[in-house]
């Protein structure tokens, strides 16, 4: 839904630009993000809809921080670092704009299985309960359509990843898109079909993108529901997948000798994390033999 | 079309024929690639999503409802996937995607400022009473007559009852004529008639002078936007001027669903003909060959008039491949909006007419540069366009004759409320809030609050009269024109039950897209409902809450309906309207 403008520009080719941040100098690459400048001083900026293989959509609004000049805040995420740009990362401003965003999403979504989030939420003093006791939630039936994936959107925060890995972004199968409007908003299948009914293909590409954990395996979630999900124990083996000789890397999640599931690298050049349906789910044979 | 999935329901004669007739009837629309489209490479197949909007409007009127295998159909011909065709009609408050289960129109009642201390509610309940199909919602523009109603027709054409039911036509008045000068003298159904009372002398002049003189003008005059945000019009003009060798659009932005405004509605209707002559004369002048008015769903007579207008210009030579002898393509798409008060907001209209949810972008990049289908675009509010045409045709320095030095012309103004005659009045800048409440006769009650630029402005109280009627004024204060809202309320009001509206008003039209916003105004709504309920004085935690809220919302907010959606609240608890005295 947002574009990446930047990259289309060829002016910004082979220059940089120099920022200050929280009063230190930086330079970065023209068309670096002011996050990429954050990243690259050190100053380590919350982030939930931002994802290194998506294009921003800047919806979340945790990363905002301050530019002089502005008036309001900007996103971190996907606002372009300009020359001479005074940027405040840990203003009382920011604080308050983030702390609220987190209170916002505390107060609306089971963030029970989202420990990044929840660290957030501590480092800005997040408070859920000085809201109203009966305040609206989003509450909402998990979907279980098949064996390979469930979808539980009370976890959803509406970070449109999903959405855009289904689509342009990576799979270009477009089985989910946001319905509704505000507060209503839910990522949908058409008429809110169930996914075997949709055009969904089952790569899987949305439940590695989730940062909620509100797409899951229906491995894990079958093990959360019976209490034998211990992440702890689980082993990550890199492989690569056998299926076809595009070379996609795979990570497989061990727990108890069994695969429990399947997610693939972010920053691999082949797959950027996408996957098919063959590596995401077609891995039941291998404890089967 | 084989790469689109589609459910197996199946579409009806009727549904079908309903989409085809928005197909064929589309020979002037002007088919693009969008940026994001050409980085998805799906350019061929998505270039008629921006009939996505007409296509489901036609859907709607003719069964009254988005079916499944209408959908289909509708997505199947312009080859969008279902899932974002339902993302799309779940967006707007004029589309249903479930069966209403009745064959009848559904009539629209306005429950917003001016209607709702004007008894919507009963005049609800009496509709209801009388077997109607009634919808409550938000402001429909129709404030001078409230408490107001829009018909969405089934087996009729939309309409306004008070259009045709020989309602005397609300006062619209001027204290200088220049905006209005033709409304009510003019035939808004003739160009001849338009001719003759000066039309097309404007751009006559504008086409005489060139570009770049016309621009210079502008910024001598110091021309802002009245859409609202009062950016200055020759910078924007410029912008897109200056982005050669591309496709560029003008948009007349006449989506008006700020509560209480309703000024570019009495123009459409009334002289409709200036819309087209202002929009021509932006196209010609930053160079741009597509024009196109987005008026909101709620708008039939305007929509209607607008229509007539364009064609009657067209088979003129004054819209076409040479218009008025310039030797410069133009020409003029409509569309309706469906009911959504976040698409007056200019990125989110824009991808409204591409074919998408009314979402808005985060800018920059902006759409002097990145516009619609990604092309350089100038988006222009009605009242805009006639106050440039006014600069083409006297120039800079008769236009700065009224006004003041920081704000110079004339503005519209739509008053209503516990006002003596509402409606449009036309006044120089600068003129004190009081003098335009007596050019409309007065308040009818002892006033105690007035609110200035709409639902997003603020609420000044009675000691505010003397207020220069300018944005440098205004700022100071603390408050805006906005829109040209300025809506009276008297002593009678209870200000809990308008204020907890002014809340929902936001709770319903947050597009949804960022979190501040999204969940932002439905905590401000509950900590206000909480208040009511309660019936007593604003809690300190209470009061700190609703506070921490509005900071939030101004702050991270993507948009400016974010951005202003806790003003009136914030502005009625300081003025101890509600929550107890300050
Ligand atoms: C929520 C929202 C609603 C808006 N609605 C309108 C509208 O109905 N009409 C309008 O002209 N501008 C509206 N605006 C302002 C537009 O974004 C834009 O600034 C304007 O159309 C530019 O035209 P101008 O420069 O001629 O004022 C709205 C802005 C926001 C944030
Ligand atoms: S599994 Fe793949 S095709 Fe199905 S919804 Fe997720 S991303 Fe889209
Ligand atoms: S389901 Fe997950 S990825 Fe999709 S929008 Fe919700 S939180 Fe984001
Ligand atoms: S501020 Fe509100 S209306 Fe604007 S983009 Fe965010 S959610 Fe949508
Ligand atoms: S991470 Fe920047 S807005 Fe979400």
């Amino acid at each position: 839904m947002t574009t990446d403008w930047s990259s289309l520009d060829p002016a910004l080719a082979d220059t940089t630009v120099s920022v200050t941040i929280d009063g230190a100098s930086v330079t970065v690459p023209a068309g670096d993000t002011i996050l990429d400048a954050c990243t690259a001083h050190g100053v380590d900026t919350p982030t939930i809809c931002y994802a290194e293989n998506l294009t921003p959509v800047n919806a979340c609004r945790v990363c905002v921080v301050e530019v002089e000049g502005n008036r309001t805040l900007v996103p971190a995420c996907s606002r372009p670092a300009e020359d001479g740009m005074e940027i405040q990362t840990d203003s009382e401003r920011v604080r308050h704009s983030r702390k609220m965003v987190l209170e916002f999403l505390g107060t609306t979504n089971d963030l029970s299985e989202a420990p990044a989030i929840n660290a957030m939420s501590e480092r800005y003093d997040a408070d859920i309960t000085r809201y109203a006791t009966d305040h609206a939630r989003f509450d909402q039936d998990v979907k279980i359509d098949d064996d390979l994936y469930i979808r539980d959107y009370d976890k959803c925060v509406l970070c449109y990843k999903c959405v855009d890995a289904c689509g342009e972004e990576a799979q270009f199968t477009f089985a989910i898109a946001m319905s509704g409007r505000g507060f209503d908003n839910r990522i949908s299948t058409e008429f809110d079909v169930t996914l075997p009914d949709s055009a969904c293909v089952y790569c899987g590409n949305c439940i590695g993108v989730c940062p909620t954990n509100a797409l899951q395996f229906k491995t894990e979630f079958d093990l959360r529901r019976a209490g034998e999900w211990r992440e702890d124990e689980q082993t990550v083996t890199r492989t690569v997948c056998s299926y076809c000789g595009v070379g996609c890397n795979l990570e497989l999640h061990v727990q108890d000798n069994e695969i429990v599931k399947v997610t693939s690298p972010a920053d691999h050049s082949v797959t950027h994390g996408h996957l098919c349906v063959k590596g995401r789910f077609g891995w039941k044979y291998v404890s089967a033999t | 079309m084989a790469d689109l999935k589609l459910t197996v329901d199946h579409s009806t004669d009727a549904e079908r024929g309903a989409v085809d007739a928005v197909l064929t009837a589309d020979d002037h629309a002007v088919v693009r690639v969008t940026e994001r489209l050409v980085r998805g490479g799906m350019a061929r197949r998505k270039a008629r999503r921006h009939l996505l909007l007409p296509g489901l409007h036609a859907l709607q009127a003719e069964v009254g409802w988005i079916s499944p295998g209408g959908l289909n159909y509708l997505c199947d011909v312009l080859q969008v996937p279902p899932a974002e065709g339902y993302g799309v009609a779940t967006f707007y408050d004029m589309f249903r995607t479930d069966d209403p289960g009745h064959t009848d129109s559904v009539h629209h009642v306005c429950i917003d400022t001016a209607c709702h201390i004007a008894g919507a509610e009963q005049f609800a309940q009496q509709l209801e009473a009388e077997g109607k199909q009634v919808h409550r919602g938000p402001c429909l523009g129709q404030c001078e007559r409230a408490p107001a109603r829009f018909v969405q027709g089934r087996g009729e054409p939309d309409h306004v009852p008070a259009d045709t039911s020989g309602q005397p036509a609300a006062p619209h008045r001027a204290s200088v004529r220049r905006l209005l000068k033709r409304v009510g003298v003019v035939d808004p159904t003739s160009l001849a008639s338009y001719r003759e009372h000066g039309g097309y002398a404007a751009l006559a002049r504008a086409i005489d002078i060139g570009p770049d003189a016309m621009i210079d003008e502008i910024r001598a005059a110091g021309l802002t936007g009245r859409g609202g945000a009062a950016f200055p019009t020759a910078i924007k003009w410029r912008g897109v001027a200056d982005e050669h060798g591309r496709s560029k659009h003008v948009i007349a932005n006449a989506d008006e669903s700020e509560p209480g405004t309703f000024k570019d509605r009495v123009v459409m209707e009334n002289d409709p003909f200036s819309v087209i002559e202002g929009l021509t004369l932006a196209g010609l002048t930053v160079g741009a060959e597509h024009g196109w008015i987005y008026i909101r769903g709620e708008y039939p007579l305007a929509t209607r008039r607008l229509r007539h207008a364009i064609d009657e210009a067209r088979s003129a030579g004054l819209l076409g491949g040479d218009v008025l002898g310039s030797g410069q393509a133009f020409d003029i798409e409509l569309r309706r909006g469906a009911g959504a008060y976040i698409c007056g907001e200019e990125t989110a209209l824009i991808e409204s007419i591409e074919g998408f949810r009314g979402e808005p972008r985060n800018k920059p990049p902006f759409p002097s540069t990145h516009g619609l289908f990604g092309e350089p675009t100038a988006v222009n509010n009605p009242e805009t366009l006639l106050s440039a045409m006014y600069i083409a045709e006297h120039g800079p320095d008769t236009f700065r004759l009224e006004g003041t030095e920081k704000s110079p012309g004339t503005r519209l103004f739509c008053l209503s409320g516990h006002v003596a005659a509402p409606g449009v009045y036309e006044v120089a800048m600068g003129t004190t809030l009081g003098d335009l409440i007596e050019l409309a006769g007065g308040a009818t009650g002892t006033t105690r609050a007035i609110l200035m630029g709409g639902a997003a402005g603020t609420f000044v109280g009675a000691d505010q009269l003397d207020m220069p009627l300018t944005h440098e004024d205004t700022r100071e204060r603390g408050t805006t024109l906005g829109s040209g809202v300025v809506t009276l309320f008297d002593d009678s009001v209870d200000f809990m039950s308008l204020v907890l509206r002014i809340a929902e008003f936001f709770r319903g039209e947050s597009c949804g897209q960022c979190v501040p916003c999204r969940v932002g105004v439905v905590r401000q709504h509950e900590v206000l409902v909480e208040l009511r309920d309660s019936g007593a004085a604003l809690r300190p935690e209470r009061h700190e809450l609703v506070d921490d809220i509005a900071r939030a919302m101004a702050d991270a907010s993507i948009c400016g309906l974010g951005h202003t959606a806790a003003g009136a609240v914030q502005s009625a608890i300081r003025l101890g309207l509600i929550g107890g005295t300050p």
